[in-house]
């Protein structure tokens, strides 16, 4: 299970870097959101796959029965999944309201804050 | 390493639970953080009041600094302080933490918000206040705060995010086409930096099974040191983005030239010194054996980033870009301190931090000045200030000698530290590229000096030529805007008269950052002994 899910991982990783090298804003918003879920299956991953039981305290007792899944992870990953969705988010509007006022999907085109004609510095005073 | 650290698994778990509240002065360590997060929910209420918006975000800031006041007095007296949420000991609970480090830096971060939060009324629109300037200010310095004061390495990486998102908000305020295009790649590259501290969590977490930094300091020293020299490199990747280190470094002047002049300060100010805090504290303290191997690697780094950065912002025609050229060169002496890593270096560092917090936003808000004056941010078409405005150019030139660390000013002791770090490392590359830091960033600043307030009039024009489209600051620019860069001018002087304090605190942070055992010990205070 573990070497699936970490080939599945791999996979992630590598099309999220494909897309993020991508000069295309929306291209690069797939990569982001593939990434996110990436390194979620990734936390997922490594706090260890081996539980069958649920991970709830019996009554009358303080620790969870042998061999029951790690809460931790899934607790770790609902945060994650919640800030990598608003971060999302953002940059979906950003990238649309970019579009709308630049004119511009493709990074190179976005010129504005760095221009490429930049005046070169004074040489004189 | 004999605190109860180690010892939790032999631990009855019924114990584990804490009974009692939690005392009322520890809350000093959560303060800064729920003060700023309350007062920014608060103030989203009262959008619609632009009359309450200044007067209730300065007194939730003056709160804020007064609890950092008395934390960092509290640990100047007793040492670390720690706080566990939610009835769970350590390493179960969310453990907040403060050391000296944390306690310099939260107080400097606050100060440096105050005085931003008077120099917005300057700049902003009927609109800026209406999309909420001050709320996103409060979670800005929420999320930094909760960063210099966590001791969870999640928690981390969730106040990074707070920071991120109210940094986003502050940076698109007003949406410009020119801040759209900051924003894209400010936003992205950010994104994909805190993703990969995620990813260096989620492989630390696989092999400590543990999130708490006290805690890690233990059992990260049992790792084998392949793993662990990954993870420390991933984490030194991310952090480097985050502080706009050389080669990470693009993000930042593509950026912070692009908002209003109070974000531009309060993000150079801050947001690079958190991702430093987080190398130092997650490399030096939690991981020392991780970076052994690339000690090297550091050094490479801090070095590029010293040349480059105001060599950079010698280039430069834009004033505020040059201006995010210099942070980059002060990042590089932070990371410096780092790369020495000895008690010179650190001790270095955490002060070089503290005076670049101060310098940097002080900069940019007097470039903001200039800039209200010239109406431009082209340093060829501006000059002449000198005639027209004593304050602001006795003010600047100061700024330059602060800046490049020259005598008597804050910016000299720390180097100081650093360069006698280097030299007691015989580590002379280091000692070298610092000194040729102060030299060409004193070039570098003192070009803008020039051309903005030496000659009379514009680039090419008749020296006698005045220049036409200069102003005087008017009433509410000069209160609002002129007085709170000099209260700042001012601490960063007296502070560099008597640098005692902070050359002090710093030895106790360097102190407790390369040994933790206090810092491990205050975290594990309530554990009982089995």
């Amino acid at each position: 299970m573990e070497v699936a899910l970490a080939g599945l991982i791999g996979l992630f990783f590598t099309i999220a870097a494909y897309l993020l090298l991508s000069k295309a804003i929306i291209r690069m918003l797939l990569g982001v959101a593939i990434l996110g879920n990436g390194v979620n299956l990734l936390i997922f991953t490594v706090g260890r796959l081996t539980a069958e039981v649920p991970p709830i305290v019996p009554d009358g007792q303080y620790v969870p029965l042998e061999g029951s899944a790690n809460p931790l992870p899934q607790a770790l990953i609902l945060t994650a999944i919640v800030i990598s969705f608003a971060l999302l988010s953002f940059l979906l509007v950003l990238g649309y309201r970019a579009y709308q006022e630049l004119d511009a999907d493709n990074t190179d085109n976005m010129r504005i804050a760095e221009p490429e004609d930049a005046p070169r510095p004074p040489l004189s005073y | 390493m004999a605190t109860a650290g180690t010892s939790y698994d032999s631990l009855e778990l019924p114990p584990a639970m804490i009974e009692a509240a939690t005392s009322a002065a520890d809350w000093v360590v959560v303060w800064p953080v729920a003060l700023a997060l309350f007062g920014a929910g608060f103030l989203v209420m009262l959008r619609g009041q632009r009359g309450i918006q200044l007067p209730f975000a300065v007194a939730v800031i003056l709160a804020i600094m007064v609890s950092n006041l008395y934390l960092l007095v509290r640990i100047f007296e007793t040492g670390p302080v720690a706080m566990t949420m939610g009835k769970w000991l350590p390493p179960f609970g969310i453990t907040f933490a403060a050391d000296m480090t944390s306690a310099v830096f939260a107080l400097t971060a606050s100060f440096a918000a105050l005085i931003v939060a008077f120099y917005a009324q300057t700049e902003l629109t009927e609109r800026g206040h209406r999309f909420g300037f001050y709320p996103m200010l409060l979670l800005l310095l929420c999320g930094v705060s909760g960063s210099f004061l966590t001791g969870d390495i999640f928690n981390l990486y969730v106040w990074f995010e707070v920071m991120l998102i109210a940094s986003f908000g502050m940076l698109i305020l007003g949406g410009r086409r020119l801040q759209l295009d900051g924003a894209i790649k400010y936003g992205f590259l950010n994104f994909l930096a805190t993703t990969f501290f995620l990813i260096a969590i989620a492989y630390l977490y696989g092999l400590t099974g543990t999130l708490n930094f006290a805690d890690l300091v233990a059992k990260a020293a049992d790792i084998p040191i392949g793993p662990l020299t990954a993870v420390a490199l991933l984490f030194l990747f991310a952090f480097g983005v985050k502080a706009a280190a050389f080669p990470a470094n693009a993000w930042l002047p593509a950026s912070y030239h692009t908002p209003a002049v109070s974000v531009s300060a309060i993000f150079g100010g801050l947001l690079t010194k958190v991702g430093a805090y987080a190398a130092i504290r997650i490399l030096v303290m939690v991981m020392p054996d991780g970076h052994a191997n690339f000690q090297w690697l550091i050094a490479v780094v801090a070095f590029a980033t010293l040349i480059l950065g105001p060599l950079g912002a010698l280039a430069q025609v834009n004033l505020r870009r040059a201006i995010g050229f210099l942070v980059i060169g002060g990042i590089g002496a932070i990371f410096a301190g780092f790369a020495l890593g000895t008690m010179h270096g650190i001790g270095g560092a955490v002060f070089y931090a503290v005076h670049s917090m101060l310098a940097i936003t002080a900069f940019y808000l007097l470039a903001g000045l200039i800039e209200q004056m010239t109406g431009t941010t082209d340093i060829r078409k501006m000059g002449g200030i000198y005639a027209a405005s004593a304050p602001v150019s006795i003010l600047f030139i100061a700024m330059v000698f602060i800046i490049s660390g020259m005598p008597p000013f804050l910016g000299l002791w720390p180097k100081i530290l650093l360069v006698e770090g280097g030299a007691r490392a015989d580590n002379w590359w280091l000692v070298f590229a610092l000194l040729a830091n102060s030299f060409l960033t004193l070039i570098a600043a003192s070009r803008l000096w020039a051309h903005i307030f030496w000659r009379n009039g514009q680039e090419g024009e008749r020296s006698e030529q005045p220049n036409p489209d200069l102003h005087p600051l008017e009433r509410e620019e000069s209160v609002f805007g002129l007085v709170p860069t000099m209260a700042l001018m001012a601490v960063i002087v007296v502070l560099g008269l008597f640098p005692n304090w902070l050359f002090s605190a710093s030895g106790i942070a360097a102190r407790d950052m390369l040994a933790p055992e206090r810092y491990v010990e205050a975290v594990f205070a309530e554990v009982p002994q089995p």
